[in-house]
């Protein structure tokens, strides 16, 4: 009989948060060494505006080559992609990205149920979702379908979130498989395989 | 939840009997878009869509509505229009007369926000704006040029973000949560239904703005699209995408020089 795992084989890990996940970003993307190279996909909300500088300061402190998605770019492994400002991410089963703006999902556009869906949708069982601080209950429907595609999902301690609804909501109100503090985060996506 | 050949069949009934080809549409959000209307329209089966679809014409015009993304807004992006007013309009001030093409203008925010810089500049009285959609419906709405008071908000501090220095109140009249804008801006604008999947150039243009509209089309669509494009541009004339998109999948990439930060590439052979 073949033994269980505490992982399945993971190709790809979406990453959603709200308030107070930068801070948890820029601890983790630093110490990011993944077994094998994966697909890393980061969804925040954020402001509506063209500015750079969230893009900038995730891409000096990341480990891994981090860049803002554009229209159809090819989803490569061994790569981090931030979702863009104003769009949702959406992604295609030839493994590339699409960008969609249409109406606005709990608020927020993007939204971390839009792309956790889709990623769901792309890679099954092979997939980690994880949900960071924040202070609205985006995300929950996401990690619902990711769960129901056999995924793997992950939220934030809520204790040592700087808002703690984001993870709280989804604990409460969906199966949530592995509950972490940031060095826990770390460790857990490190041993990713 | 819709099947992946489900939509398949839906497709090819659109374009079976309507003549309508979403067959190169992004999946991902063609899907997203055609489940979320079967949920709020409360189709117990897929069946019924179908048969919906298919028999009720009315129902028809919805649908196609519903499924592309008419989301749109006025100076969306600020500091592309002020490129615009910057850079590009005064290189093509000297024409005798502007034609610019709105492809895919849905309810037609980009539009008058375009008729407002051109009025800035003093080039309305000799511009045409050639505003194009697939759905009949948004046309409509567009013609009208009737926007909600409670987005003037928003319109206005993106217009003074563009670089505008008049009262953004003065283009238009309030009325019971509405906002009408001036019809000297309209006078100057031209609506037609066009398909850019299926329909030919018609024109040549000195500007082409097309906006967020082929984030929605697959990468072969993206570059029969933006060939049209390439054919229906005047010499040295302009082509405007939205802030994530880019030619650079694109067979016609090298015919073009981008221009800046902004997405607006030149014509250069």
């Amino acid at each position: 009989m073949e033994e269980n795992r505490l992982t399945p084989p993971c190709r790809a890990v979406v990453v959603g948060g709200s308030s107070g996940s930068i801070e948890v970003l820029l601890h983790l993307l630093p110490a990011l060494a993944p077994r094998v190279p994966l697909v890393m996909i980061i969804v925040l909300h954020r402001k509506n505006s063209s500015d750079s500088t969230l893009l900038d300061i995730l891409a000096l402190k990341s480990a891994l080559p981090l860049r803002e998605v554009e229209d159809k770019d090819p989803i490569q492994p061994g790569n981090i992609y931030l979702a863009p400002a104003d769009y949702h991410l959406l992604l295609e089963k030839q493994q590339l990205f699409s960008l969609d703006d249409s109406e606005k999902v709990n608020f927020s556009r993007p939204s971390l149920d839009v792309t956790f869906e889709s990623a769901a949708e792309v890679y099954g069982p092979a997939l980690v979702g994880i949900l960071l601080s924040g202070a609205n209950s985006d995300g929950t429907n996401g990690l619902t379908a990711i769960k129901k595609a056999g995924g793997v999902t992950v939220a934030q301690l809520p204790e040592t979130a700087q808002a703690g609804y984001m993870p709280q909501y989804a604990i409460l109100h969906t199966v949530v498989d592995h509950i972490l503090d940031v060095a826990g985060l770390i460790r857990f996506l490190n041993s990713l395989e | 939840m819709i099947e992946e050949e489900e939509i398949d069949i839906l497709l090819n009934d659109l374009f079976d009997i309507y003549g309508y080809d979403f067959t190169n549409y992004s999946r991902a959000s063609l899907k997203r878009r055609i489940t979320r209307l079967y949920g709020l329209d409360k189709f117990p089966s897929f069946a019924e869509l179908r048969y919906r679809v298919r028999t009720d014409s009315t129902y028809l015009r919805r649908f196609v509505e519903e499924i592309t993304v008419n989301v749109t807004e006025m100076f969306r992006d600020p500091l592309f229009y002020k490129c615009l007013r910057a850079e590009v309009l005064p290189s093509i001030a000297a024409k005798p007369f502007i034609r610019v093409w709105h492809a895919g203008c849905s309810t037609g925010e980009e539009v008058y926000s375009m008729a407002i810089l051109l009025k800035e500049a003093n080039l309305l009285h000799k511009s045409l704006l050639y505003a194009t959609d697939l759905n009949p419906e948004v046309l409509e709405k567009a013609r009208k040029g009737i926007f909600g008071l409670n987005q003037l908000k928003q319109y206005s501090e993106n217009y003074i973000e563009s670089g505008g220095t008049k009262d953004f109140s003065s283009y238009y009249t309030a009325h019971y949560g509405q906002a009408k804008f001036d019809e000297e801006l309209a006078q100057k604008m031209v609506f037609s239904t066009h398909n850019l999947v299926s329909d030919r150039s018609f024109n040549e243009f000195d500007l082409i703005l097309c906006r967020n509209v082929l984030i929605y089309f697959d990468k072969d669509l993206q570059d029969r699209v933006l060939n049209l494009f390439y054919e229906s541009l005047s010499p040295l004339g302009y082509l405007a995408l939205g802030a994530k998109e880019t030619l650079k999948f694109s067979t016609i990439q090298s015919q073009f020089k981008p221009m800046n930060k902004e997405k607006i590439w030149r014509k250069i052979d």
